[in-house]
């Protein structure tokens, strides 16, 4: 016989007494469940949970590492395998870090297109995620529903980069080429059909009594232990702190659109869920205000040291091949310096600490991961719930191991 | 909403901090604070517990190594964020590599706890007071902190990459 007396956030959780030994229960590092690889080796009476022990850094690349010896316009790629559920926010991300380092002034038109494909990002993200919810509560309908719609997003993402899962988009000091008709035209379409489709997965999930069942009340956290735990993004939000970095410190001219921020009072898996899915419909609000009002002008800036010049030029003029060369080489003038920015990505604010030395690589970089940071708060805010309830409060976290280990 | 920049927030800690202060500097638009180790952890603490400042935000915590400053070679770095204010400010530390030893902020913030394990994992930066402080995304059995300038991460007879080749 043992006596459950466990604290969550200062609040009894549960007192009563369960028959029976404590297990050691192993979930993961492959588990269907966990999507992605980590592992928790948690202890457990029953199913409920007394404590776990995440283990973390499976899939750790060495990113930082690897970005001391590229040159800048190839620390991109690096970015994509981050947050590879938007990898277009880390892209531009790195772009926008590397243009404040070397004060690169951008065309109006580049930050709208710019803000147009991060939305588009955020929203595929914030549909894998409250998917997946649904998902692990049992419902597996809206998932496949929204994985086309994802799919949609990923086609035009193909449309203006030729990719599509790790998208490497756009170049430092815009986009490799301007919006194609085919692209507008997609995203046109899409965002005529999408809402009916997206009002449709809400209906089937928001305010279904089976699924507010399992997910109300599961995993809360205060918004005093989630500042305490540096949470951002929705999950912060959930818990009722109103800090978005598109709104503190706006970058890529968000301070232009109109859009309200989404905060739950509970911060439990019910709070996130409900505030991805109406930072889904801001997100598309953003997107229809930015194409309303995409400003005529050029898709890149005029910065020759960074932006590759067009490939008939290379062949034609000295110039364009000597800048051409230069770039390939890494041997692009880069002020000496520090510089700390970040964006709103689809979890939380994702932050490049970049030191630059003046030589053709960083001198360190430094990603601030939002699910990095949050996650360590995983053990406290399961501790004490069923184990099916962590299972729901790591899907609504959305910790993806890609930036998780780096 | 205090109405707080970099010079009236400079004047507070220099005001508060007489001679703690080694430097400061602005770049881009950041205030820059440079402490002693020993320092750090009060002034992040008084940071987070004044009654209009209130940087209650630890964004990130991390280290770099500068293998030519003698007693100065390693530096941790810490990103605090004020919400109320929307003020954010960079402080440093900087420390000799034999006498790497630096305050836990856990007890300020729990979300350092990573953070410093991280910054150990990759510099061999010790957290005094850390309760854990284990190696987190490299493997247990390593017996070196990778992200050190002296672990190079190419074959170091390679020239073809050096910056004498590129123009500077």
């Amino acid at each position: 016989m043992s006596e459950l007396m466990i604290r969550n956030g200062g609040q009894l959780v549960s007192t009563e007494t369960i028959d029976g030994e404590i297990a050691t229960l192993n979930l993961g590092p492959t588990h269907p469940a966990t999507h992605g690889i980590f592992q928790n080796v948690m202890k457990v009476d029953g199913e409920r949970i007394i404590s776990a022990e995440p283990t973390i850094g499976y899939i750790h690349r060495a990113f930082e590492k690897l970005a001391e010896r590229r040159p800048y316009n190839q620390i991109t790629p690096i970015t994509d395998r981050l947050n590879y559920c938007s990898s277009p926010i880390n892209n531009m991300g790195w772009h926008m870090t590397v243009e404040k380092l070397a004060g690169i002034e951008l065309p109006k038109r580049v930050e709208y297109m710019r803000v147009i494909i991060m939305e588009l990002a955020r929203i595929a993200d914030h549909l894998v995620c409250n998917a997946v919810i649904g998902v692990d509560t049992g419902a597996l309908t809206g998932f496949t529903y929204m994985f086309q719609e994802r799919e949609k997003i990923y086609d035009m993402y193909e449309e203006v980069c030729g990719a599509r899962l790790t998208t490497n988009i756009g170049r430092i000091g815009g986009f490799e080429r301007d919006f194609s008709p085919a692209f507008l035209q997609k995203l046109r379409t899409w965002l005529k059909e999408f809402p009916a489709k997206f009002d449709e997965f809400d209906r089937l999930l928001t305010r279904n009594r089976i699924f507010m069942d399992r997910v109300v009340k599961a995993g809360p956290i205060t918004p005093e232990m989630a500042l305490e735990y540096s949470f951002t993004g929705p999950n912060l939000r959930a818990a009722g702190v109103d800090y978005d970095v598109r709104v503190m410190n706006p970058y890529s001219s968000y301070q232009d659109f109109e859009f309200d921020v989404p905060i739950g009072s509970d911060g439990d898996t019910y709070d996130r869920f409900v505030v991805r899915q109406e930072e889904i419909r801001q997100s598309l609000r953003i997107i229809h205000q930015a194409l309303d009002n995409l400003p005529s002008g050029s898709f890149h800036a005029d910065v020759p040291a960074f932006y590759l010049p067009a490939k008939e030029d290379v062949y034609t003029s000295m110039e364009a091949l000597i800048y051409h060369f230069k770039i390939v080489m890494g041997e692009t003038p880069i002020p000496a310096g520090e510089v700390y920015h970040s964006v709103e990505g689809a979890n939380g604010e994702l932050g490049f600490y970049l030191v630059s030395d003046g030589g053709r690589t960083p001198y360190r970089l430094h990603f601030r991961r939002p699910c990095f940071i949050y996650y360590q708060a995983y053990p406290e805010m399961i501790k004490g719930s069923m184990l099916s309830d962590a299972i729901l409060t790591m899907s609504s976290m959305n910790v993806i191991a890609g930036e998780l280990d780096a | 909403m205090g109405n707080w920049n970099n010079q009236t927030a400079l004047e507070a800690i220099e005001a508060a901090f007489a001679g703690k202060i080694i430097s400061t500097e602005e770049t881009y638009g950041l205030l820059n604070i440079e402490v002693s180790p020993a320092d750090a952890y009060e002034v992040i603490a008084w940071l987070k517990n004044h009654e209009s400042l209130k940087m209650q935000f630890l964004t990130d915590l991390c280290a770099v190594h500068y293998p030519d400053k003698e007693g100065k070679e390693l530096g941790v770095i810490y990103h605090l964020h004020s919400l109320q204010n929307n003020f954010r400010i960079r402080v440093k530390a900087f420390m000799p590599k034999e006498q790497a030893e630096i305050a836990s902020l856990i007890p300020l913030f729990k979300g350092a706890n990573w953070m410093e394990r991280e910054t150990f994992d990759f510099y061999g930066i010790h957290f005094t007071g850390h309760p854990d402080l284990r190696r987190i995304l490299n493997m247990d059995d390593m017996d070196y902190h990778p992200l050190l300038k002296e672990y190079a991460l190419e074959d170091e007879t390679r020239t073809d990459k050096q910056d004498k080749f590129f123009g500077r």
